[in-house]
């Protein structure tokens, strides 16, 4: 009962399960609620989280999990019936926490009122044995017996002491009870912050080219994940404008094309109506905005392209996000052009911030930083097939309708180098490499709850020490008369372990028997 | 001195360390070693007359030499434990300064261990003298022997400045506690193993399969009830560190750098299951059935999740794990 977790004096009460239905409901009540249950249950936890750790998971990396299953066709569908893409929301993973907090529910109830009640409680009475005691120390000493006590009193400060005839109890520790059941009160607090967190809030994910702007609403978003309960009318109305992006890279030794820091400037407006203010978000240096929060999490370049038709009419100029493949931020990306004439045109290609070629490597990029860069991307004319209604990413091609342009009996590839432009064959136009702009890649969360699961981890941590440090103790003097001379009994029980009590005793009848003159 | 200077001098007092580990370890052996002529009571020279009563003089005499050279060997491999962890604080603190700008030396996993290691001879020098533990000193020496070498052999990684997103006063307080928890817990998981080495012998001993070697290593290790108060106290210890590192300070850091408390990222999971598994442990103490056997064997399952998320995840979900330079 002493040591952190449930109580387990019931887990002597175990065999067959009674047939009688209220017997029966008892009996299983029992089991669950016993400390072997709890104990089968924690090591189930852990284990039914490790396959969420191995397994790609869809609410982490969505795309990584979507690789997974397109590599491993005949597990996926094993693996979907069995939950293991969101193992933290299956019914297994779920069944298995609900069992731990209903039998944690069951340990704190029966124990609080227990609690309670020996809060008030007064030492036990001194035993008549003392000598049967764990510690037991005893002298005879001149001093008068109500001395004795006295100075034993005044010794035990700290303890809740009952004056006896002739003897002294006194106990202490009485808070370690209360710290084990405010970790586990806290425990249950914390899945509350948690699970609500998930349902009233929501995370979602943009890509913003720099003199991009977003307003908050669920359609600007890439990615957008609400909670279940988190109506998206209650979107808060700011927006922003990503104004530049800042970064630095070390040119110089071993540590060159690290990025030293980075920076976006962000103009925004809380409200639909709020002050234009200016700021600059950074890892680790959130913009905090209506409630929600916008985090700098990533970025990449946005080659400016242009093309355009063989009678020089624009169909396409603007920013094209490539998403950066490696440190060196070689980057890949597609052109969607579905306003060309005569037919569609599409480019799937390389980005090299600063371009390089060997013949062992072919192109790479030699530097993450814009010092030279190049497009390089095969041409495909056709049907983007954008009008059959299903949702394209802007990140691929759907080659149903595509077919390679082709020059000199190959497909053709565009190489493009700052400010140069290349003619299409066959009447197809021209494309223009104008320039490079930054993305930023942000994430927007909003969390209502957060603090209640950080409050509550932070109360755990506090009942944990309690249940850990304090120690409950009780110690009992008795003092009779002997021929002339006064007997000290001293006695100890310790009711937790790991603690040091024979060095306590043997300090307490140190102290009484050392004569105070 | 330039920063590139400080790197050297790192990795120079990392190699004259280790050998001042290894040495420490060949002293304790000798110690260990030695100790099989001296009878079990006879180590404390108080009580050494009485235990040598029945021999005659020249026993006496022979009892009396090599307990004292037993006992030279420990205080020597102490002493030789005290100037490697010296060194190692030299190692690791000229990591620091080696880098430019000078930071923490926690920026990667070669780091890390080195840093953990320090910890764990730090937590067994500084319980040396009140828990008595000549007996741990083979198992301490040896595993931050071997530990070091792993870290300089595979995990070795040139001074760099900090990645942005551990550009952050967490690095600090959320590395620190997790350091230190996983120095105290191994420190209990060595106690909770030689519980259980201790536990079989002494259960072979009363079967009679073991002839009761007299004065062994095994016989001059505490009881069971000291070996499990030990690990008792250092995992209570360890325990609320770790609940701070990994379920407050993590979560905390990770909101500021990550846009979430809690992402079930690989090393947060395997996180949660070292904290899962250890609190089974605290469980366990208390119940019965459990106690003893069943609760040492759950600390060293705890102890395997620990390590395992403390290097395994990087060589197995490196690329997965937003904790990849962790």
């Amino acid at each position: 009962m002493s040591e952190p977790g449930f109580s387990h004096d019931r887990d002597v009460e175990t065999g067959v399960a009674p047939l009688a239905p209220r017997e029966f409901l008892r009996w299983t009540w029992r089991q669950l609620t016993s400390m072997r249950t709890a104990l089968i249950l924690l090591f189930l936890l852990a284990l039914g989280a490790v396959p969420g750790s191995v397994i790609p998971q869809d609410a982490v990396d969505a795309l990584k999990s979507a690789q997974w299953r397109e590599a491993h066709p005949s597990l996926t569908p094993i693996w979907e019936k069995l939950g293991l893409f969101h193992v933290y929301s299956s019914v297994w993973f779920t069944a298995i926490y609900i069992l731990l907090m209903v039998s944690l529910v069951g340990c704190i109830l029966p124990r609080t009122r227990v609690y309670f009640k020996a809060m008030r409680a007064r030492p036990p009475r001194t035993p008549r044995n003392l000598t049967r005691l764990p510690e037991y120390r005893t002298f005879t000493t001149d001093q008068e017996p109500d001395v004795v006590l006295a100075r034993a009193r005044a010794a035990l400060s700290g303890y809740r002491i009952d004056d006896h005839d002739g003897s002294l109890a006194a106990e202490r520790g009485y808070l370690r009870e209360a710290g084990n059941l405010v970790f586990h009160i806290s425990v249950l607090i914390v899945l509350v912050g948690f699970a609500t967190g998930s349902l009233f809030g929501y995370k979602g994910g943009v890509i913003v080219v720099t003199g991009g702007q977003f307003a908050n609403v669920a359609s600007q978003y890439d990615e957008f994940a609400p909670g279940s309960l988190f109506n998206i009318k209650n979107l808060a109305p700011f927006s922003f404008k990503i104004t530049d992006f800042d970064v630095t890279f070390i040119t110089q030794g071993r540590e060159a094309g690290m990025a030293q820091d980075f920076s976006a400037g962000v103009d925004y407006r809380t409200g639909v109506d709020g002050a234009l203010r200016h700021t600059r978000i950074a890892v680790n240096h959130p913009l905090s905005i209506d409630g929600a929060k916008v985090y700098l999490i990533g970025h990449g370049y946005a080659p400016n392209v242009t093309v355009r038709d063989a009678d020089g009419t624009i169909a396409y100029s603007g920013p094209v996000v490539f998403t950066p493949e490696d440190a060196t931020f070689r980057s890949t990306g597609v052109i969607k052009v579905p306003d060309a004439r005569p037919s569609q045109l599409g480019f799937r290609g390389e980005f090299y911030p600063t371009y390089a070629f060997t013949m062992a490597t072919g192109p790479f990029s030699a530097f993450p930083d814009d010092k030279n860069p190049a497009l390089s991307m095969l041409v495909y004319a056709g049907n983007l097939g954008m009008d059959s209604g299903i949702p394209q990413s802007v990140y691929a091609l759907d080659m149903k309708g595509l077919k390679p342009v082709r020059k000199d009996n190959k497909a053709m590839r565009v190489d493009l180098t700052l400010g140069q432009t290349v003619t299409l064959p066959n009447g197809l136009g021209s494309v223009t490499f104008d320039g490079v702009s930054r993305f930023v890649k942000l994430q927007v969360s909003h969390n209502p709850s957060g603090w209640v699961a950080l409050l509550g981890m932070i109360m755990a941590l506090i009942g944990l020490l309690g249940s850990l440090f304090i120690k409950p103790r009780r110690v009992w003097v008795a003092v009779r008369r002997e021929g002339g001379r006064t007997l000290v009994d001293v006695a100890g029980l310790d009711r937790s372990s790991g603690g040091t009590l024979p060095e306590q005793i043997d300090a307490l009848a140190a102290h009484l028997e050392e004569n105070e003159a | 001195m330039s920063h590139s200077h400080f790197e050297l001098v790192s990795n120079q007092a990392i190699a004259v360390c280790g050998t001042f580990y290894f040495l420490a370890l060949l002293a304790h052996l000798a110690e260990w070693a030695l100790g099989r002529t001296v009878p079990l009571d006879a180590v404390s020279a108080t009580t050494f007359s009485e235990a040598v009563a029945g021999g005659g003089t020249d026993t006496l005499v022979a009892v009396e030499e090599s307990t004292e050279r037993m006992e030279r060997w420990g205080r020597i491999g102490v002493i030789l434990t005290v100037v490697a962890a010296g060194m190692q604080f030299v190692a690791v603190a000229s990591r620091g300064l080696a880098a430019d700008p000078i930071r923490v030396p926690w920026g990667n996993m070669y780091e890390f261990t080195m840093t953990g290691t320090l910890v764990v001879t730090l937590v067994y020098l500084g319980l040396y003298r009140k828990y008595k533990l000549s007996w741990l000193s083979p198992v301490v020496t040896g595993f931050v022997l071997i530990t070091l070498m792993a870290d300089v052999l595979l995990l070795y990684t040139p001074v760099v400045p900090l990645r942005d997103a551990l550009q952050s006063p967490w690095l600090i307080i959320h590395v620190v506690a997790a350091i230190t928890a996983t120095g105290a817990f191994t420190i209990g998981g060595m106690a909770s193993i030689l519980y259980l080495v201790k536990e079989r012998w002494l259960e072979r001993q009363a079967a009679g399969k073991e002839t009761s070697a007299k004065a062994g290593y095994l016989a001059r290790l505490p009881g069971l009830v000291e070996l499990d108060r030990l690990a008792y106290r250092t995992h209570a210890f360890a325990f609320p560190v770790w609940t701070f590192a990994a379920l407050i300070a993590g979560p905390i850091w990770a909101q500021s750098a990550w846009g979430r408390y809690w992402g079930w990222d690989p090393k947060e999971v395997w996180a949660f299951i070292t904290w899962v598994v250890y609190a089974a442990y605290l469980h366990a103490r208390a119940t019965a059935g459990w106690k003893g056997r069943a609760a040492a064997i759950i600390a060293l399952i705890g102890l395997a999740t620990l390590w395992f998320n403390f290097i395994g995840i990087n060589f197995f979900f490196g690329s997965g794990s937003m904790h990849s330079y962790a």
